[in-house]
């Protein structure tokens, strides 16, 4: 396995081309979504439910949301465009017959994951902040911390994108792993409101810590266990970095 | 100079015992090449025959089992990126981005060359005209007609100016226009001196466009040598081809070997080829419609080279 290099870059600007060019088609779905769903449950929901630790539900929910949409982005854009892109157009192999590498291509698909992680983020904390969930200046760096997010699960996604057989297979990775981790991991509750057991193993899942340093920084309630989350992100990027560039080395080298 | 000629004699693709195992398949077995600069090389065979193994080798999407592969005195073991920026690769099966324009397409892939970005739109819009799809520039890749993806592929294959040019089966299901269009254009790029990597299984389109070949069958090289000396030197002049259930087959069997022809049986047709040369007094001799007498073409040094073992596949 060689190193991505700078050329990660050529096919960062190959995915933005394309998104620059389409984004009127999907811009309805990614404004509308979270905004549903953070009015559902921060007021619909959140009417019937107490204070979480001194704060409104619509208040301690809206950085697990912004965490979450962050994570979807990567994880549709990293699983399904990504697959589409390698088996039925079969762009993969136009690109790594040029000086770009491997890795290079892996690198790029991740690193436009993060952007799109980013954009969401940054878009649905603007919202937020308008409603009034967020105040804190320190929210302003969840925009660094959700590109962090993105390679993580854009990692994630294409690791799993280098292993399945077929595009349905994907949806596995979403009912099985995405979904489950999605409604425990603190994004719409306290993790401590679980059973212990439970709570446990939601500290293993990568959604956790995520929410767990967006929400302190949304709320500016900065601790030690924030720097703790930094650093259990940074290894799941690490491994799942890693894991991805072999796989997919793998997959497309043969 | 002396130097130049020295080196304008170095060839630009050489292969030494060149092997690709897949796991229980041998698909390269053991190949050597010498291509020279400006040559356009032909892989003639069948399906499965190894011919698009040795180009995804030279390509460095597929790694070398054993051997030695060089371009230009480069390694694709050791340089693959070096070996790649030298290389303009035409596939088999339509690669465009799908998600871009035509135009787009090709921008895209020159940065993919660090080309600057002036220098690749003036290069893009020489290449669509030079290949007649300027008017499509802004449309998308499925609105285009085979051919012309076909002939956007080559384009996109020479936006970075490469040193040589692999092109698998590059008329494979096109119509005939549309790939006598294709062979126009590949006849003029040979001309301007590109070096060119063939792989086909069209014997029409070897003879048409390459200066020397080799016929390969299970991953060995059967024969190689030009278009011609091939021809001349395993078949001869004429091919007489009689139907091999017809009464008069044994007949005709027999008095070939008389004449000192050599009797191959593909199929329901009995071929009788000639090494030196004379097949017309054979057929004259049977004066019946059944008959016919041809020139011979690359195809029958197929048919006698890969012989009895090709039906079976």
């Amino acid at each position: 396995m060689t190193l991505p290099t700078y050329r990660t870059v050529r096919v960062w600007q190959r995915n933005r081309d394309v998104f620059l060019r389409l984004w009127k088609t999907e811009i309805g779905g990614i404004i509308a979504e979270p905004i549903v769903i953070l009015a559902a449950l921060g007021f619909g929901l959140g009417f019937y439910v107490d204070d979480i630790n001194g704060r409104a539900y619509a208040e301690f929910v809206a950085p697990g949301i912004i965490a979450s949409y962050a994570m979807f982005h990567a994880v549709f854009e990293c699983t399904f465009s990504t697959y589409l892109r390698m088996e039925t157009h079969r762009i993969f192999d136009g690109i790594i017959v040029t000086p770009v590498s491997v890795e290079d291509l892996v690198m790029g698909e991740v690193a436009w994951g993060a952007t799109r992680s980013t954009l969401t983020a940054t878009a649905i904390l603007a919202f937020t902040y308008i409603l009034g969930m967020v105040s804190s200046p320190w929210a302003l760096l969840i925009i660094p911390i959700s590109f962090i997010l993105g390679l993580m699960f854009a990692s994630i996604a294409i690791t799993v994108t280098a292993i399945v057989p077929y595009l349905n297979s994907l949806n596995n990775f979403f009912t099985l792993f995405i979904t489950p981790m999605w409604f425990l991991s603190g994004v719409f509750f306290p993790l401590s409101e679980l059973p212990s057991p439970i709570s446990t193993l939601a500290w293993l899942m990568p959604l956790t810590p995520a929410a767990h340093l967006v929400r302190g920084l949304a709320f500016g309630e900065l601790s030690w266990s924030l720097l703790g989350s930094f650093l259990a992100m940074m290894g799941f990027l690490a491994l799942f970095l890693t894991l991805a560039l072999r796989l997919m080395r793998k997959r497309l080298i043969i | 100079m002396s130097m130049s000629t020295e080196y304008e004699s170095e060839p630009i693709v050489l292969a030494r015992n060149l092997v690709k195992r897949y796991k229980d398949n041998l698909a390269v077995d053991g190949i050597d090449l010498t291509i020279h600069r400006g040559e356009c090389f032909g892989f003639l065979g069948p399906n499965g025959a190894g011919k698009t193994s040795t180009l995804r080798m030279a390509s460095c999407v597929s790694p070398v089992t054993s051997g030695e592969l060089l371009l230009k005195g480069k390694s694709v073991a050791t340089d693959p990126r070096g070996v790649k920026a030298l290389l303009g690769v035409v596939p088999q099966e339509n690669n465009l981005d799908t998600d871009l324009t035509v135009l787009d397409n090709l921008l895209t892939h020159a940065r993919y060359y660090n080309m600057d970005s002036t220098t690749a739109l003036a290069q893009a819009w020489e290449a669509l005209f030079l290949f007649q799809l300027g008017e499509r520039a802004h449309h998308r890749i499925d609105t285009l007609s085979g051919g012309m993806k076909r002939r956007l592929l080559i384009a996109r294959a020479l936006i970075h100016q490469p040193s040589v040019l692999l092109l698998d089966e590059p008329t494979t299901g096109l119509d005939p226009q549309a790939r006598h269009l294709v062979w126009q254009k590949l006849a003029m790029l040979k001309e301007q001196g590109i070096t060119m990597l063939l792989c086909t299984h069209y014997m029409e389109e070897a003879a048409h466009l390459c200066d020397r070949l080799v016929i390969m069958n299970h991953g060995k090289i059967l024969a190689q040598g030009t278009p011609r000396d091939l021809v001349r030197s395993h078949v001869g002049g004429k091919v007489v081809e009689v139907p091999s259930r017809g009464p008069m087959a044994d007949h005709v069997t027999t008095m070939a070997h008389q004449n000192g022809m050599k009797v191959e049986e593909h199929g329901d047709t009995l071929y009788m080829f000639s090494p030196n040369g004379e097949a017309t007094p054979l057929a004259l001799e049977l004066e019946e419609e059944q008959v016919t007498v041809r020139a011979a073409n690359l195809e029958d040094v197929f048919l006698r080279l890969a012989g009895r073992e090709l039906r079976e596949e």
